[in-house]
């Protein structure tokens, strides 16, 4: 499987689902092209090209240490890429700081969670809408009309991204201090919080790790339904092939750094090169090939 | 010209003081990540120790036995009671605190070195002690190379401190307890799973960096004749420059800033003027650290996201 | 990695039951939250209370505390411990609610002061400004804040230890720099005097009453902004990057900005602790600012509670008057010392029988010892308590002082720390035991050497309660209790 090439109208086979048309199939939200990294002498990323459309739904897939966080990382700013180019709706944010892309419109989760874990959930979330109120600390102070309307509309859309999870982290939740929460919604919340800053496109690393198969169907429904009620495109890193059979549109597979394939979940999961990342390669095969 | 070079002698001396409290501070950094606030005044103890032993033995002007066994002791209680304080403190106060937020220990720190400096306040008075080694060290006892004079106790301080120092670094490089030293510095739970004992490491890495503190203590008393309780406040001060413009957790940039601050007070006080000396070390520290965070030696630590 | 379709999963029932979890956590972070026993039961009283009121009963109970007849000396220790309290309301910006370690928060107190005092007083001699202090005051406020601005610039690249000690030096080089840079202009040691008070439209506060009214007002005032700000999205964002600079960062929050404005407002609160602080003084000195006030201002915040702007009030009060009710008389210092420990064994030893048990032995211990060392030699007790009036009298014939306490009173003193020590390792009926010879033991320390020393005695205190509220109880006396995750 080539990799897609971004500037062409992804084609329906690729789609694992009836082929739904892309809206402006020309301008992906997010495009990584010849994407590089290296630590010193460690290739972390090698001419990584990927790109995902609006409303849609593409899981990064590999074996431990192939270089998916890496790829969250550069996107998001953590990280500056040794050669590459990052694309946000065509402009290119590599090099900025990573508060300011997560203003235009990229969220993320973390592999290991990393909530504000001393502050009540509601907190958690209203705390991601800094980047999209403007007042400034005198004019909190002074309560002004606009600064209080600003502070009320936080905390409605706060709420109405804790509700979209329904009784989990419901109403009687939201003073609680978020260390009090079980590891399940803790994830679920870490979710609501980058829900909270008006993305464009979410980052999900890993988020059914750690979760029961119930919980798992549950991730997995709602990332369909992020993807579909909120008009989101999503990226996910995941383990877990439930999820990702259950979810994606695109799968890419990525092992030391380099793509090594992309397209349908079944296509991609039955790939040679795929199979041989997991699994290693066949003792048989091995000893023929001398 | 000789001046240049009386100055750089003085600088090297004093320079090796503050290496060896640089050291000693930068190795229990390295094992705990924790900025020992209370590692200077560990050497005021030493310096009031190798003070007493004096008193001890009839004065500076009347020792009852040779003078190299008076220093002897006073180096070797001073290691091993200074020693002894710091593993005590690491136990009571730092250990319980050991996976607690970095702010804590620091904190504790800082009440370990106040309680320091006023317990020596109360115990020895406020008045300064001397040590008058002019007295039982003769200042013509030395070395002259043309207009530059070095005296005994300048050639005693840099002999031992080189000597020390090399010590250490054999000790930290080729013995066993030097790489559980070094294996805790770098990642403390693995070390603790590999069967290292992590607690006596890090009490043997506290007695070994507190000893160096209190021997740098005498050394300091034995130079500069007076002992207050304060004077580890000061010198904690040129330790921290010293460990962290060489690289904090580095030995090598221990030593090397260590000689460095020494040069350049010496030569600032030489040159300029004394009452500017700590302003611009501090105002040193504070350029290299905007610069080049790591300092000299350090490496920039790397975390997993 | 096979070919086959997965097994399918079943739909979880999520309106079912829950084993509650998430609740039985956090009932119980609550109530370990709290103070023991009594204390906590107040506390969660209080906190039904809401904010807003308990402010303003504070603020009452401030305001109208001079009227119980406080005059002289203790109307200055509540000028100077409110003056601590803004200063710890101020350092908890920075501490407490943004996690950073600031050293050298002392010398933005020390500038807003100088800075007060050059503009308000003859110090420039011909060039001499006397601004009315309505102008001053917020000049000096915004002076304050944009040096808390650039002192904040490191804090964008270093993080923790180092931010600390880079901080640290900054204090020490302000007070090297008051001291000994431009002596014609800043004084030198003998600092800047004659500073005009707190003056604007022709009155003017020149009462220490006056001040502390001033800064009852003040500090309200201060600890309501606060509030305000604690509660908006500044206060979150400084709250955020305390727990997770990089996940703050990857939701929206620009991290090294809001680092700044915490300097920044920590500054200018301190800041306007100096002018008052000057105006009431008169006088400001390059001592007044140095490493001794920095660690009673952290003892405060440690002590009451960082992260709570009551905390740093409240823990400031506590720590100040206890620090200057021991320079005091004797009679009054005794006073402290003993009522210090009573009320520590008070609270923390259960049951009833216990505590009771402890004292009765500790009694008898004491007149025991008495007795014994009065038979050994006459010398032994022939000394007096140094505490007078009726602490001393009391103790007279129970606690031991020698002729000459010195020598005897250190020994006690190095015994006492190793007793206290073993104090905190032993657990159990060994515990009991030992605290009855360590209780006559700080008695005898205290009447032999402590209490006449009692400027280092009360340095000693401030750096014990660093060490043991940090080793006991780090979220102080009203903070709440961290979860941290190891880094």
């Amino acid at each position: 499987m080539t990799a897609a090439d971004p500037t062409q109208p992804v084609p329906a086979e690729i789609l694992g689902k009836d082929a739904v048309p892309t809206p402006r199939a020309d301008s992906p939200v997010l495009s990584l092209s010849k994407l590089s990294l290296s630590f010193g002498g460690l290739r972390a990323l090698a001419d990584f090209d990927l790109a995902v459309n609006d409303s849609e739904i593409v899981s990064i897939i590999g074996p431990n240490g192939a270089g998916k966080t890496t790829v969250f990382n550069v996107i998001t700013g953590v990280y500056q890429p040794s050669s590459g180019d990052v694309r946000f709706a065509g402009h290119a944010i590599a090099g900025r700081s990573p508060h300011s892309i997560a203003q235009l419109g990229i969220a993320r989760t973390f592999q290991s969670l990393r909530l504000f874990l001393n502050m009540s959930v509601l907190e958690n979330v209203m705390a991601a809408t800094y980047g999209h109120t403007r007042a400034t600390p005198v004019e909190s102070v002074l309560r002004l009309p606009w600064a209080r309307r600003e502070e009320r509309e936080a905390r409605a859309l706060a709420e109405e991204v804790l509700s979209f999870f329904g009784q989990r982290l419901a109403g009687y939740r939201w003073d609680q201090p978020a260390y009090s929460l079980s590891y399940a919604n803790r994830r679920r919340l870490e979710i609501a919080r980058a829900l909270a800053t008006k993305p464009r496109i979410l980052l999900l690393d890993e988020p059914a790790a750690g979760m029961n198969p119930a919980e798992t169907h549950e991730i997995t429904d709602l990332i369909g339904r992020l993807s579909d009620e909120r008009h989101l495109a999503i990226l996910v890193i995941e383990h877990d092939m439930h999820v990702v059979a259950g979810c994606s549109d695109r799968v890419v597979a990525l092992d030391h750094g380099v793509k090594i394939a992309e397209g349908r979940f079944d296509d991609v999961a039955n790939h040679p090169a795929v199979v041989e990342a997991y699994m290693g390669r066949d003792p048989e095969a091995l000893a023929e090939s001398g | 010209m000789g001046f240049f070079f009386q100055e750089l002698v003085n600088g090297v001396t004093t320079g090796a003081l503050y290496a060896l409290v640089a050291l000693g501070f930068s190795m229990v950094y390295g094992v705990l990540k924790l900025l020992n606030f209370a590692h200077g005044d560990l050497y005021m103890v030493g310096a009031f120790i190798g003070y007493f032993v004096i008193q001890w033995f009839g004065g500076p002007a009347a020792l009852s036995i040779p003078v190299p066994v008076v220093l002897l002791i006073m180096f070797v209680l001073a290691a091993l009671v200074v020693g002894f304080l710091g593993v005590v403190i690491e136990r009571f106060a730092y250990r319980p605190l050991r996976d607690a937020p970095r702010i804590a220990p620091l904190i504790t720190a800082i009440g370990i070195s106040f309680f320091l400096e006023n317990a020596a306040l109360l115990l020895f008075g406020a008045q300064y002690r001397v040590y008058n080694t002019s007295e039982f060290i003769s200042f013509s006892s030395g070395i002259q190379i043309g207009s530059v004079s070095i005296d005994a106790v300048q050639i005693m301080v840099l002999a031992m401190g080189l000597a020390l120092m090399v010590g250490l670094r054999l000790l930290v490089i080729r013995t066993t307890l030097g790489k559980q030293m070094r294996a805790v510095a770098s990642d403390r739970e693995a070390a603790e799973m590999l069967g290292i004992n992590v607690n006596f490491t890090i009490a043997a890495t506290f007695f070994l960096g507190s000893a160096l503190a209190g021997v740098a203590g005498v050394m300091a008393g034995l130079l500069f004749n007076q002992v207050t309780n304060m004077i580890g406040f000061t010198a904690g001060l040129k330790a921290f420059t010293a460990a962290v413009v060489g690289g904090i957790g580095s030995l090598p940039g221990a030593m090397l800033g260590g000689l460095l601050i020494g040069i350049a007070e010496s030569f600032i006080t030489g040159y300029v003027s004394s009452t500017y000396t700590n302003l611009l070390i501090f105002g040193l520290l504070i350029a290299v650290m905007l610069v080049r965070p790591t300092g000299l030696f350090g490496r920039p630590q790397l975390r997993k996201v | 990695m096979s070919g086959e379709a997965l097994p399918p999963t079943t739909a979880p029932d999520v309106d079912g039951p829950q084993v509650g979890a998430d609740e039985w956590v956090a009932r119980r972070a609550q109530r370990h939250e709290y103070l023991p026993s009594w204390l906590g039961a107040a506390q969660r009283a209080a906190e039904r209370v809401g904010w807003w009121p308990r402010l303003a009963v504070a603020g009452l109970a401030g305001a109208l505390l001079p009227l119980l007849g406080l005059g002289g000396f203790q109307l200055q220790v509540g000028i100077d411990s409110l003056v601590i309290a803004l200063l710890a309301v101020g350092l908890n910006i920075v501490v407490g609610w943004t996690g950073m370690l600031d050293l050298g928060f002392v010398a933005f107190f020390g500038f807003g002061a100088y800075t007060f005092a050059l503009l308000s007083s003859a110090q420039l001699g011909s060039h001499a400004i006397h601004l009315p202090s309505v102008l001053s005051i917020p000049i000096v406020m915004i002076a304050t804040g944009i040096l808390g601005l650039l002192v904040g610039l490191p804090s964008r690249r270093l993080i923790g230890d180092y931010l600390a000690i880079v901080t640290l030096f900054f204090g020490e080089a302000f007070v090297e720099f008051t001291n000994n840079v431009a002596p014609g202009v800043l004084g030198g040691p003998n600092g800047i005097v004659g500073i005009d008070t707190v003056h604007a439209f022709g009155h003017q506060i020149s009462t220490n009453a006056g001040y502390y009214y001033l800064l009852v007002v003040v500090l309200v005032a201060t600890m309501a902004v606060l509030r305000l700000l604690d509660t908006s999205r500044t206060g979150r964002a400084w709250r955020a990057v305390r727990e997770d600079p990089l996940a703050a960062a990857s939701m929206t929050i620009p991290v090294d900005r809001v680092k700044l404005m915490a300097f920044a407002f920590g500054a200018v609160v301190a800041g306007l602790a100096g002018t008052i602080f000057a105006a009431q003084q008169i006088s400001v000195f390059p001592t007044d600012f140095d490493t001794p006030i920095l660690i009673v201002v952290y003892a405060a915040l440690v002590l009451g509670g960082s992260g709570s702007i009551a905390g740093a009030a409240t823990g400031a009060l506590v720590v100040y008057v206890i620090y200057d009710g021991l320079l005091r008389s004797p009679t009054y210092s005794g006073f402290m010392f003993y009522g210090l420990i009573l009320l520590t064994l008070l609270a923390k030893l259960r049951p009833w029988r216990r505590l009771g048990l402890v004292l009765v032995s500790t009694v008898a211990f004491g007149f025991l010892a008495h007795a014994v060392a009065q038979a050994i030699s006459h010398t032994w007790v022939a000394g007096a308590p140094q505490s007078t009036g009726f602490v001393g009298a009391a103790l007279r014939d129970w606690v031991i002082v020698p002729a000459n306490p010195q020598t005897p009173g250190k020994f006690g003193f190095v015994l006492l720390i190793c007793m206290l020590i073993a104090l905190v390792q032993v657990k159990g009926v060994w515990r009991t035991i030992l605290l009855v010879p360590t209780l006559y033991l700080a008695s005898f320390t205290w009447e032999t050497v402590l209490i006449a020393s009692p400027s280092v005695t009360r340095q000693l205190m401030i750096g014990a309660i660093l060490i043991v509220m940090m080793n006991a109880r780090p979220q102080g006396l009203l903070g709440t209790r961290r979860v941290e995750v190891p880094a």
